[in-house]
């Protein structure tokens, strides 16, 4: 089947079958910053947003998101520049092979909190609403130092 | 020093977050045949018959291979050094499948739903066979689960696998039987560690292809791209030179990417069609058809005097290797060469090991390797000893632990040339406030904080195994070209011996290219593993940036003064000038020659000479890193529920290379730790089927779980290091377990035998101290 997807801001046609999920629709048509890490919805690494919300790309049939928008890490790069420095200077990337579904719901959970007025969250409010990352290198802690940073950095 | 011990962010660190296609799976052509395997569902079988008539036929087949089609020669999947320890007792497909998930076919086809109905559409009449599960009956069982004849046994060790032993031996020093009627009290515990799974979030995958001269091209997720050459090379009977393996970015390793796992499929496919080929493991055959830490069943015997002094440490250790024989005679070395040695007041010891085949999931490499398990039994045992000697732990430490300047028998007779630990000691109990809170608080009549402890050492390297070369080059102006055969598989090893370079050249970091390793191209290195990159390959590059530099310093002067010194054969003395990194400088004359200069002139001119320098290091000796780790709980008495509201851990790895790397290093391999004392479980069922065969069933650390691990260096300098620099990637997995145990010893008098020390087994314990306080 064809679908019709706006993938960071570009109108795409994309074919699928009805069984496929987002995350290889996405990788074939070149979006490789979307990892696979567990394929049962545990590990965060598919992460990318659909119609701004972050979902796990794994366990969304490709199907569901005709006539909708994806964003992909490859579509918010200016804004990776800015949370990534944070990362990359607390040796918080390590492998870096979870990075990319992190960073997704990194900026998703900022958005989130400052349109609830939220401009000071706590670590247990951050810790949760990241639960779903998982990071096997890292012991979170420099992602935590980073990611404090990157909340309470105001960007124009 | 201007670049080594400052936290300079990784080289690759911004493509990396990013998310820059730079991972195996980011690079496979989109042509390659997708290549999966058919698993054993059985522990133990013989296949009597494989008809894969039907499979075949399906639309973009290409290629179906049983055990019939493969090369007969046996090796193994350990990445070790030639010739490897572990023994020969794998093939690419076998007639016997020996755990449940064994490769029993091979297909590949154009897509992978094609390759999937293929998987189906095979028929297998399956010999069942009784499998041997339980590794404390393997010896002498009815079941033997290597009784073929072609097997090659375990080298370095004695071994015998028609009894199911892939090795055993011992190791002794003192009168240890003496000792022990001479001590005043002995305690005796037996400790069980599970196995425990890698959990890198990148699975095994690997591409192949062929190149222009029909060579066999292998990009693969490894940590050890020297091994995998040859390994393959053995495996498919064809020579090495016939074999280029290149390493891309990795998605974490911890060892289990120094086994060669996802290798060998795909190249005998890309052989066999002349295609390219991938394989990608799912996180379940990840899980279950790969390497786990070895599960691990040790008794410790420690005698001391009543004023507690050790007089002796006995330690017997039975490792469960699983199906295959990866890294089993090493790791099992481990547990009690590197947790004795901690104690080296004690004046004998005694040291039998013995590791034995069963129908599980295979044993290998897990960070740690073996020290993990042994420091758990032994740190637990020296925890009771004080308190059955009612002493402050860390006093008892103080008293018996090894120190500067010391042979160290239990640790192949090395001697201690670094030492920080008493250091470590003190900041760590400052840092906990040790001394305000040992051994316990009570917070309300059921809930209880207290501390524990523990210390930790591993090495630096496999002493006279491991070995780095290492080669630097001056380009067409001042920058550089560094080639490594070290993998960098996230843990920034191309940053420290970028560092390294730099120091020793006094360039910027930007100035040096980092090559990836290629197996055509980069130097040979025995591979990332056993803790060696920054000692052994650190002490190559240092040695390869001296030779360059040295040689930069000769050129340099023969363009400053052709006269005196443009004869190549006549030699002069170097101290006549200086390197600045940016220029050759005459002492006398204050006349100089810029690197710009230098590098033009040699890489194009006429008169010019190709400045490379070259280095190379072998471990000697494996300087051990020393770190004292400290856990504070809160659990509370009616549940077993425990929560670790703290980890200190005190860490002496010589000089700090990168600060910023080595605390991440620390916290992330204590993460792994804490996961492996608290809740990370393999389980089988009674048929010896994997059940914790996703992150669904088993648990890995989630952000939610730390509170609070909190990191501090305590520097030694280790002379034989690269700017005095040890190692640091396995030692931080060591104390969380022991450390987390002493806490609920000294929370509530029980001494936990297994680990994860999980809320039922701790109420268990409570329970039955209760009751047996009551008896009493």
């Amino acid at each position: 089947m064809l679908i019709h997807v706006i993938i960071n801001g570009e109108k795409k046609k994309l074919h699928c079958q009805p069984d496929d999920m987002l995350l290889y629709v996405l990788r074939d048509a070149g979006y490789k910053s979307v990892k696979c890490g567990c394929d049962t919805t545990n590990c965060g690494l598919c992460t990318v947003w659909l119609d701004d919300v972050p979902v796990l790309s794994c366990s969304v049939p490709a199907a569901r998101c005709n006539n909708r928008s994806v964003t992909t890490l490859e579509g918010v790069q200016d804004e990776v520049d800015i949370i990534g420095r944070f990362l990359v200077e607390e040796g918080g990337e390590q492998c870096g092979f979870c990075s990319p579904g992190l960073i997704m719901n990194v900026i998703a959970m900022k958005k989130e909190f400052r349109a609830n007025g939220n401009l000071h969250p706590t670590d247990d409010e951050i810790k949760h609403f990241l639960a779903g990352n998982l990071c096997r290198c890292t012991g979170y802690m420099s992602q935590m130092r980073a990611i404090r940073k990157y909340v309470e950095t105001e960007v124009n | 020093m201007r670049y080594v011990n400052r936290p300079m962010n990784k080289v690759d660190g911004m493509p990396l977050v990013k998310g820059k296609p730079l991972y195996t799976n980011d690079l496979a052509p989109k042509d390659c045949l997708i290549v999966l395997a058919l698993r054993s569902p059985h522990a133990y079988a013989r296949i009597k018959s494989i008809d894969t008539t039907s499979a075949k036929l399906v639309k973009g087949v290409e290629c179906i291979l049983t055990y019939k089609d493969v090369p007969h020669t046996k090796f193994t999947r350990a990445g070790q050094s030639f010739p490897e320890p572990s023994p020969y007792d794998t093939l690419i497909l076998d007639e016997y499948v020996r755990y449940v998930g064994d490769e029993v076919a091979l297909v590949a086809a154009s897509n992978e739903k094609a390759a999937r109905q293929a998987l189906r559409l095979i028929k297998v009449e399956y010999e069942v066979l009784k499998p041997l599960l339980n590794f404390k009956e393997a010896i002498d069982n009815e079941v033997i689960v290597h009784n073929e004849d072609d097997y090659i046994p375990a080298r370095f060790c004695k071994s015998d696998h028609k009894r199911n032993i892939e090795g055993y031996g011992s190791d002794s020093h003192g009168d240890v039987d003496a000792e022990f009627a001479a001590s005043d009290i002995i305690v005796d515990e037996t400790y069980e560690i599970k196995s425990q799974e890698q959990s890198m979030m990148e699975t095994f995958r690997t591409y192949t292809y062929l190149d222009h001269n029909d060579r066999l091209v292998v990009v693969t997720s490894t940590q050890v791209p020297f091994h995998v050459r040859r390994q393959l090379a053995r495996a498919l009977e064809i020579p090495q030179s016939r074999i280029r393996v290149i390493k891309p970015r990795i998605g974490g390793g911890f060892g289990a990417k120094q086994s060669v796992i996802s290798e060998y499929y795909p190249a005998i496919i890309t052989l066999k069609t002349g295609k390219p080929a991938k394989m990608i493991y799912s996180r379940k055959e990840t899980f279950t058809c790969s390497d786990t830490r070895h599960q691990m069943s040790i008794r410790v015997r420690i005698g001391a005097e009543k004023n507690g002094h050790i007089r002796a440490i006995e330690v017997n250790t039975l490792s469960n290797q699983g199906a295959y024989g990866e890294h089993g005679t090493t790791t099992i070395g481990l547990s009690g060469h590197k947790s004795i040695s901690l104690y080296n007041q004690a004046n004998a010891f005694r040291f039998n090991w013995t590791t034995v085949y069963t129908n599980t999931t295979p044993a290998g490499a897990f960070r740690g390797y073996g020290a993990t398990q042994g420091i758990f039994a032994v740190e637990s045992a020296v925890n009771e000893l004080a308190k059955r000697l009612n002493m402050d732990s860390s006093i008892l430490r103080e008293m018996n632990m090894v120190r500067f300047g010391e042979i160290m028998p239990a640790y192949y007779g090395e001697p201690l040339t670094s030492c920080a630990l008493d250091r470590c000691i003190v900041r760590g109990k400052e840092m906990i406030e040790w001394d305000r809170k040992f051994p316990r608080v009570w917070i309300s009549d059921t809930k209880v904080r207290a501390v524990g402890m523990a210390l930790g050492m591993q090495g630096s390297c496999i002493s006279k195994v491991d070995v780095a070369s290492a080669e630097i080059r001056l380009n067409d102006s001042g920058f550089y070209t560094l080639k490594i055969g070290a993998t960098d598989m996230g843990t920034g090893c191309d940053t420290i011996l970028t560092q390294i370079a730099a120091e020793t050249l006094l360039a910027e970091m930007d100035k040096f290219i980092i090559a990836q390793v290629d197996t055509d191209i980069s130097p040979y290195d025995t591979g990332s593993y056993a803790s060696s990159t920054t000692y052994v390959t650190g002490m190559a590059v240092y040695n390869a940036s001296n030779d360059l530099k040295n040689k930069i310093i000769y050129e340099g002067a023969r363009m400053i003064d052709p006269e005196k010194y443009g004869d190549r054969e006549a030699p002069f003395n170097p101290k006549k000038f200086f390197f600045t990194g940016d220029k050759v400088i005459e002492a006398a004359t204050n006349k100089f020659v810029t690197i710009d200069e230098i590098a033009i002139h040699n890489s194009a001119g006429i008169e010019g000479n190709y400045l490379n320098g070259t280095g190379f290091y072998s471990g000697q000796t494996s300087p051990p890193p020393l770190m004292a780790g400290f856990a504070e709980i809160e659990l509370d008495l009616e549940t077993g529920k425990y929560d670790l509201i703290d980890y200190a851990a005190v860490v002496d790895c010589g000089t700090v290379v990168n600060p910023n790397l080595a605390r991440v290093q620390t916290e992330g391999g204590i993460g792994q730790g804490i996961g492996l004392a608290m809740y990370e479980d393999v389980q089988y069922t009674s048929k010896g089927k994997m059940m914790t065969d996703s992150f669904m069933q088993y648990k890995i650390p989630a952000r939610t779980d730390f509170k609070q691990i909190r990191v501090d260096f305590e520097s030694s300098y280790e002379p034989s290091g690269p700017y005095g620099a040890k190692s640091i990637g396995e030692i931080v997995i060591n104390t969380p377990a022991p450390a987390i145990a002493d806490a609920l010893r000294n929370a509530v008098g029980i001494n936990m035998h297994e680990l994860p020390m999980t809320p039922e087994k701790v109420l268990k314990a409570i329970m039955e101290k209760q009751a047996e306080e009551e008896h009493n």
